[in-house]
């Protein structure tokens, strides 16, 4: 009988789940969840200014030409608070930062800029979290590198640590 | 004195483990029989079963020189708790693991008398190795007698959301089921091992299979009941891949129940029956892995710990790889059963056996496929409950109309004579199935068939008492008989509650008034109120419905240790179903988030299970006391 590989099946199916399995534990799920967006042009938008006084975001200021980092963020958010100092360093060294406010009040807002610092050219407001969800962002903060054109290049998930910075810097650079 | 007591005992019966297999396969004891064995077999267990308790006595006086216990209890928690505490972590539900194997390996030991003695003898041997694994997996990487210098002041706690009574019955239950299943996986292995694949072995692996089948539907529909009323979403299944890993089992359990009865009586699906009875228990332990190594979400994840995960994983490669080796090169020399044709009895349980294999595939692939594709593409997705419902939702109709043939055909052979009585049934079907579609446009296709599918077999069922005298009727026609009829009500459940629930969610000032289904229910007030390990926020409602008002408290815990949040929902059953309420947070300006759902039949889903758990009890009744009665006579 030719059959007698049917009887194979069974420890195939075997291999097959240990396999995925021994994947698994050697590849740890990364909990992440990363953006659908990079690649792709920013969604087109207009946020009105999250802040009395500072000029608001639209998805036309993103490609103007110029590559810059889009700071999603907010006065609530206390990672935030530890990554300001960090965006101050890369406006430093030259790094357009545009912001986008997420469920954000302008007074709680104005407070959280004097005290932290404002590194932002232009902040949106993002009232209810659409922008955010549109560039394919899960929480506060991330901060995307957008090129000249507009199109998304990469995405930094949670609060900006010092050995992140020349890395940004330098991904800026090349979005350029 | 007592953790150490309890180690020793484990590493004896680790030792023991190691000689029942080594004189099981030795060729000096092939001829001795299996006396030696045996009672190896019987002192492992007996010492395992020390162990644990050993470690229930340490939890019990909280003894916080243990770490497990230091880690996991709290001299202020409920004493039930503290008892229960002992498995409800990673460590001592491991210990229970064993113990269950050890403790059915002495029983497979000492109840087995009219079987082959080398294949029994085998079957041991196989035991053993299974236990000595799992010996090394708790002695190397998972002790639970662990001292911990100098002793705590103070427990940890356990986990709020496991401080219920579910929690006390629901892993023991579900693991009886799982581990009972080794013993059908250990004959099997004898029987290849031997080569001996005949009715006497189906007659000795059924009642193994009853038992843990038994286990496996009641742990499945407790543990669907716990999370319905303890987690307060409201539904009472999600696809979850822990979920879907003690659904395997009983599927392939369920399978091997109907293939089994079909040796025993028949002699034919041999080799099928003997690759159930080891998928069944492979499914098992796959169970146990992914709850193990929390390597898939799940909201039964708890131990994460890739070096346990390796070790649970060696040991899954070793057995179920070395028993399907064993399979494809031994399966080959069984000779073939008696034939049977298309309208037999035989026939509708193959078509019983091939739905069940599909489904069980479905479910399988659903809960592995997010994990072949990211490891071959690295592309993410998930497998969510509309994939399971689509694909196997309609098997399982159909599976439930073949239910309704099967047990009117004759062994070998039949006309087709008495399907004639299934046109009552199948008028009830149709009729309710048209009203469903009258009356309910545009809702679930499935559930609505299912309503129809659900009535004709709710009747069917009954249809092999019909024209016997229901008195000498043998138990185990009315086990399947009660068994098939649990199908039909869990169906009606699921579909109805599917298709009627009400669901109402707002934020309320206490005082005004919400209606959802025909409740009309008043918010009165929220105050807060503490138990023993606890506070809590708990919203007073007056719900009426037409009747009397019942008063619901659905509460908002929290828990001091280890500091948790929890939302306590208050249900109320009625005969038509449960009003179900959650009290969520507040909205602000005096307001309180409420979710309100009113749930027509969805009673009816856990009492199915009941039901079919009942079903398998009588069989296993009948079955023993058949087996006695003859014993007695001879």
């Amino acid at each position: 009988m030719s059959r007698k590989w049917l009887r194979f099946i069974p420890a195939v199916f075997v291999v097959l789940l240990v396999g995925a399995l021994v994947w698994r534990i050697v590849n740890p799920p990364d909990t992440n969840v990363e953006s659908g967006m990079i690649g792709k042009p920013v969604p087109a938008f207009a946020a009105t200014s999250a802040l009395p006084g500072k000029s608001a975001l639209t998805s036309t200021d993103l490609a103007d030409g110029h590559a810059k980092l889009v700071n999603f963020f907010a006065s609530w958010c206390v990672p935030c608070i530890g990554e300001a100092p960090l965006l101050d360093e890369l406006k430093k060294q030259g790094v357009a930062i545009v912001g986008i406010a997420v469920r954000d009040r302008p007074e709680d807002l104005r407070r959280f800029l004097a005290d932290n610092g404002d590194p932002f050219t232009r902040i949106g407001s993002d009232p209810q979290s659409r922008l955010q969800l549109a560039f394919g962002s899960a929480g506060v903060p991330e901060t995307f590198v957008v090129d000249g054109r507009g199109i998304i290049r990469q995405q930094h998930i949670g609060p900006i640590e010092p050995q992140d910075v020349p890395d940004l810097a330098a991904a800026v650079r090349d979005a350029q | 004195m007592i953790a150490e007591a309890g180690l020793a005992a484990l590493w004896l019966a680790a030792s023991l483990a190691l000689l029942q297999l080594i004189l099981a396969f030795a060729p000096a004891s092939a001829g001795g029989g299996s006396a030696p064995v045996r009672s190896i077999a019987m002192v492992q267990g007996a010492l395992t079963l020390f162990a644990m308790a050993m470690l229930m006595w340490v939890f019990a006086r909280t003894d916080l020189s243990v770490l497990l216990v230091a880690e996991n209890s709290h001299t202020a928690k409920p004493w039930l708790y503290k008892f229960a505490g002992a498995w409800g972590n990673h460590e001592g539900s491991m210990l229970l693991w064993v113990t269950i194997l050890g403790v059915a390996g002495s029983a497979l030991a000492m109840f087995s008398r009219r079987m082959d003695e080398r294949t029994l003898t085998a079957a041991l041997g196989a035991q053993g190795a299974l236990a000595l694994g799992f010996f090394a997996f708790l002695l190397f990487s998972s002790n639970p007698f662990t001292r911990l210098n100098p002793p705590a002041l103070e427990g940890r706690g356990l986990n709020p959301l496991l401080q219920d009574p579910g929690l006390v019955f629901h892993p023991p239950t579900l693991y009886l089921g799982y581990v009972g299943l080794s013993v059908a996986f250990s004959l099997a292995v004898g029987a290849l091992v031997t080569g001996r694949v005949d009715s006497a072995l189906a007659k000795a692996i059924r009642p193994w299979v009853l038992g843990a089948w038994i286990f496996l539907t009641l742990g499945i529909t407790a543990g669907s009941y716990w999370a319905y009323y303890e987690l307060g979403w409201g539904g009472w299944w999600f696809w979850d891949p822990v979920e879907n890993a003690s659904l395997m089992p009983w599927l392939a359990a369920t399978a091997l129940l109907h293939s089994v009865n079909v040796l025993a009586a028949r002699d034919s699906l041999r080799a099928w029956t003997v690759m159930l009875a080891m998928v069944a228990f492979s499914m098992s332990m796959v169970g146990t892995f992914l709850v193990r190594s929390g390597i898939l979400t799940s909201v039964h994840a708890f131990a994460v710990d890739p070096r346990r995960g390796t070790f649970l994983l060696a040991l899954l490669a070793l057995y179920v790889g070395a028993a399907f080796v064993l399979f494809a090169l031994r399966s080959g020399k069984l000779a073939e059963g008696p034939r049977f044709e298309l309208v037999s009895r035989e026939a509708a349980l193959v078509g019983n056996n091939l739905l069940l294999t599909v489904i069980l595939g479905i479910v399988f692939l659903g809960t592995l496929y997010p994990l072949f594709v990211e490891a071959l593409t690295g592309t993410k997705l998930s497998v969510g409950a509309p994939y399971f419902d689509r694909v196997a939702g309609p098997l399982a109709l159909i599976l439930a109309v073949l239910v309704c043939v099967g047990p009117l055909l004759n062994w070998r052979r039949d006309s087709g004579e008495r399907l004639k009585r299934l046109a009552v049934p199948a008028l009830a079907g149709v009729t309710v199935l048209v009203i469903a579609f009258i009356v309910l446009p545009g809702a679930g296709l499935l559930s609505r068939v299912g309503l129809g599918v659900a009535a004709m077999l709710g009747i069917a069922a009954f249809l092999p008492l019909f024209g016997r005298r229901l008195r000498r009727t043998p138990l185990t026609t009315w086990a399947m008989v009660v068994a098939h009829f649990g199908v039909a009500v869990a169906i009606v459940g699921m579909a109805a509650s599917t298709l009627l629930t009400k669901e109402v969610l707002i934020a309320a000032r206490p005082g005004e008034q919400v209606s959802v289904g025909p409740w009309l229910i008043e918010f009165r007030s929220v105050t807060p109120t503490a138990g023993a390990n606890w506070t809590a926020l708990e919203a007073e409602l007056r719900a009426s419905s037409g009747g009397g008002v019942s008063v619901l408290k659905p509460q908002q815990r929290f828990y001091t240790s280890p500091p948790t949040e929890t939302t306590e929902a208050a249900i109320e059953t009625v005969p038509g179903g449960q009003l179900y309420t959650v009290l969520g947070k507040p909205a602000g300006d005096g307001r309180w988030q409420l979710r309100l759902w009113w749930k027509p039949l969805v009673t009816l889903i856990w009492l199915g299970g009941a039901l079919i758990g009942l079903g398998g009890a009588l069989a296993l009744g009948g079955r023993t006391w058949r087996g006695f009665r003859k014993a007695r006579q001879r």
